[in-house]
């Protein structure tokens, strides 16, 4: 079985857990103790108070996926579990970016932040601050692209992931304004 | 109700129906202990080790069926339950843990007798609370009993500070608990009972395997009216053993790496497993890609994560055995399998249990005695090696629930306080411990605490003066170098026995045991028999560890040829 696990393919998973003191503990112990790797993970609260909302990026192959989500659904905090990764969804991280910078480079590094539907939210002396928002290729890409210049720091949330159309993940959901950044196009399949 | 923590700790337990609980206090816990005066209905064991309270805890839910309840103070108290509720996680055994901890003030400041027990325990337990409100009481407790004792039960541990066990709030106890992130399946799938129905139906070879589950939900007439309608040979995993009458026509005995041998073949042969309650441990299966080859798999469980763990099911059914059982067999037809059932009679006589080599005591004869005298309606309890896999094979259960051993962790040292725990939750029921010698010293400091309640616990120990099982596995599979497995300075347990008040007695021949274990059984109070049996005896069958059906050794005879694996 274990040869099963091993065909990386990339998940996306959401869990809707209580908010209470350890439960990022638990979830990231029965991680570690099962062998779980996970690539990316972020919390934050929910649309209704006491619960909050994981996203994780787990490897593995389809095995892996659905002892995932069973073994996460016996946490007794854990209310319900999605795996996104099959669905159309909007898949989204956010970084900040400490760029070296001076006023005669700041121009260029400006117009690459645009291309990018990026921004600039901190001018420093010698540096700058870039947020940029979209898939982990597109921060990636970004990143490559700045570091001629120096990135001396780099900030990223990790993962976030929402199920397009109908009623979200776990709870009944009202309807979210459109994603603030890039166009759906660049959503990674 | 206003009450202090320690009072609302009490009044809780009594709600929940707990008469008996197995503890050791120390200073964190002692504000609980203070107000145990004013609770006569809860009864208090003092213990001489939290270990053995913990198993003492497990071995009387698993008698009684009642969630067992054990108490340790913070620190060393709490990491004493470690193995307890490791063994009680792996077996699915109810048991509700409190410790004591700290004063809220001094968690995390590295106070005397202070640990991150809930940190520690979170991955051997099913569920646990640290208590930061006074308030919280009575809603963490109930919450506590109920998911200790539903589902798929486990233990559920509660840390208390100090200060929240003085201090004073509102006692208000919920009548029901709604936990809506925790609401097991019960009732199996209509369309999937239709489909296994079916299964059993096309089937020409097939093996009903039952575990745990089906003890735990008391589905004893269910697996007996489909196996006897359907005509399925029933094996028992060991943690199911009971839940068929080892008597019955159809019994088969237990898997795997020391299960019957015939068990073995039969389920590399048949067309369909029907897996109930158990979860086809490594124990059981060996090298998952050789087992039960030809077999489509039914596998009923109520916890969806065993379902696809281990092996690939053709019908997942998830809900609680008994009631999927039920409703399975209505479904099941009246069929003969004549074909079936003399393939099955020619593998078990070609391939019969070993009953020992006969030099000197053998251990097995004295399993079979201990059957004989106790009609298989006595509760056998053991730690884990040898004795275990000999008791396991050799005594023939009439009845449910009269087997408790530590299957999943394989804890030695089990089988004196789950024994003693066992005894008191069936006061009426011959309670025998069958122990090593290795693990009966590991925990016979219980022999104080069954000494001072008079516990009628009868203890054979097999004494083969070795680790047996370790030596076993030396000899077959590292050349027979024998490190570490022998006890040499073992004490003479009969003495030992004096020093306790305890009645006992040695046996060193065969003619001997019967007599012996008569009367053992006939004292009144506990009693203990030092069989010093043959040293150089081993388990058979043995699948080595990871290997399949066809590397396993049947007798002594087979171990020659697979010296050179070595």
């Amino acid at each position: 079985m274990a040869d099963v696990s091993l065909n990386g393919h990339v998940h996306t998973i959401t869990a809707l857990v209580h908010d209470k003191p350890g439960v990022l503990a638990r979830v990231a112990g029965l991680f570690s103790r099962r062998g779980f790797n996970i690539s990316s993970l972020a919390v934050g609260h929910s649309e209704t108070a006491g619960l909050s909302r994981m996203t994780f990026v787990v490897e593995g192959g389809d095995w892996v996926v659905e002892q995932v989500t069973k073994q996460l659904y016996k946490l007794i905090d854990v209310v319900r579990v999605t795996n996104i990764s099959s669905e159309s969804s909007v898949v989204r991280e956010m970084a900040l970016l400490k760029v070296k910078s001076n006023k005669d480079n700041r121009a260029e590094i400006m117009q690459i932040v645009d291309i990018f539907r990026a921004g600039i939210v901190d001018v420093g002396n010698d540096t700058v601050i870039v947020e940029v928002t979209g898939d982990e290729g597109k921060i990636d890409a970004l990143i490559k692209l700045l570091q001629p210049f120096g990135v001396r720091e780099t900030m990223r949330t990790g993962r976030v992931a929402m199920t397009r159309g109908g009623v979200a993940a776990g709870t009944k959901q009202t309807a979210i304004p459109a994603a603030r950044s890039a166009p759906d196009t660049e959503v990674v399949p | 109700m206003h009450l202090t923590g320690a009072q609302m700790v009490c009044e809780s337990l009594v709600r929940e129906g707990t008469d008996i609980m197995f503890g050791l206090p120390g200073g964190a816990i002692l504000p609980l202990y203070q107000t145990l005066p004013e609770y006569p209905q809860l009864r208090h064991i003092l213990v001489r080790h939290e270990q053995n309270a913990g198993h003492a805890a497990d071995g009387y839910a698993r008698a009684s069926g009642k969630v067992g309840v054990v108490v340790a103070t913070s620190g060393p108290g709490a990491t004493n339950l470690v193995t307890p509720l490791a063994t009680a996680m792996m077996d699915s055994v109810p048991v509700v843990a409190i410790t004591g901890q700290v004063p809220r003030a001094a968690i995390g400041r590295d106070a005397f007798q202070e640990t991150d027990t809930t940190g520690i325990t979170l991955p051997i337990t099913k569920h646990n609370y640290l208590v930061m409100d006074t308030a919280d009481i009575p809603r963490i407790m109930s919450e506590a009993f109920h998911i200790a004792r539903t589902g798929r039960p486990g233990p559920v541990l509660i840390d208390l500070p100090r200060d929240v066990l003085t201090e004073s709030d509102d006692f208000d106890y919920p009548e029901h608990v709604d936990l809506p992130s925790y609401k097991p399946t019960m009732e199996g799938h209509g369309q999937m009972i239709k489909r296994a129905a079916q299964l059993i139906a096309d089937s020409h070879r097939p093996l009903l395997m039952v575990g745990h589950g089906a003890i735990i939900s008391g589905a004893f007439a269910e697996v007996r009216e489909i196996a006897e309608k359907a005509q399925i040979p029933v094996i028992t995993t060991l943690l199911g053993i009971g839940s068929f009458s080892g008597e019955h026509i159809l019994s088969m005995g237990m898997p795997g790496m020391h299960g019957q041998a015939y068990n073995n073949w039969a389920i590399d042969r048949a067309d369909l497993i029907i897996g109930v309650g158990m979860r086809f441990d490594d124990r059981v299966t060996g090298r998952l890609s050789a087992f039960a080859p030809n077999a489509k798999v039914i596998h009923i469980d109520i916890d969806p994560a065993e379902v696809g763990k281990n092996v690939r099911v053709t019908v997942p059914i998830v809900g609680d055995a008994k009631r999927v059982l039920h409703a399975l067999a209505k479904q099941v037809e009246q069929v003969s399998r004549p074909e079936w059932m003399s393939e099955i009679e020619a593998l078990r006589s070609e391939h019969p249990l070993h009953p020992g080599q006969g030099n000197g005591l053998r251990p097995q004869h004295v399993v079979r005695e201990l059957c004989d005298i106790t009609d298989g309606r006595a509760i056998v309890v053991t730690g884990v090696g040898q004795h275990q896999m000999w008791a396991a094979q050799h005594y023939v259960f009439k009845e449910p629930g009269s087997w408790i051993t530590s299957g999943g962790l394989g804890t030695m040292g089990f089988e004196v306080p789950a024994a003693m725990g066992a005894a008191f939750a069936q006061p009426n029921r011959q309670v025998w411990s069958i122990a090593g010698d290795g693990g009966f010293q590991m925990t016979m400091s219980e022999l104080a605490t069954i000494v001072e309640h008079n516990v009628p616990v009868k203890f054979a120990v097999l004494n083969n003066n070795n680790l047996g099982l370790v030596r076993q596995l030396q000899d077959l599979f590292y050349g027979g170098s024998r490190v570490a497995s022998g006890y040499t300075g073992n004490p003479d347990f009969v003495k030992l026995a004096e020093a306790y008040g305890i009645w006992a007695k040695h046996v060193t021949d065969e003619p001997q045991v019967r007599s012996a274990l008569e009367e053992a059984a006939a004292v009144d109070g506990p009693a203990i028999i030092d069989f010093h049996v043959e040293p150089e005896e081993n388990v058979y069958p043995h699948v080595p560890a990871g290997e399949s059906v066809f590397e396993m050794i049947e007798s002594p005879a087979g171990q020659g040829a697979l010296s050179w694996l070595t």
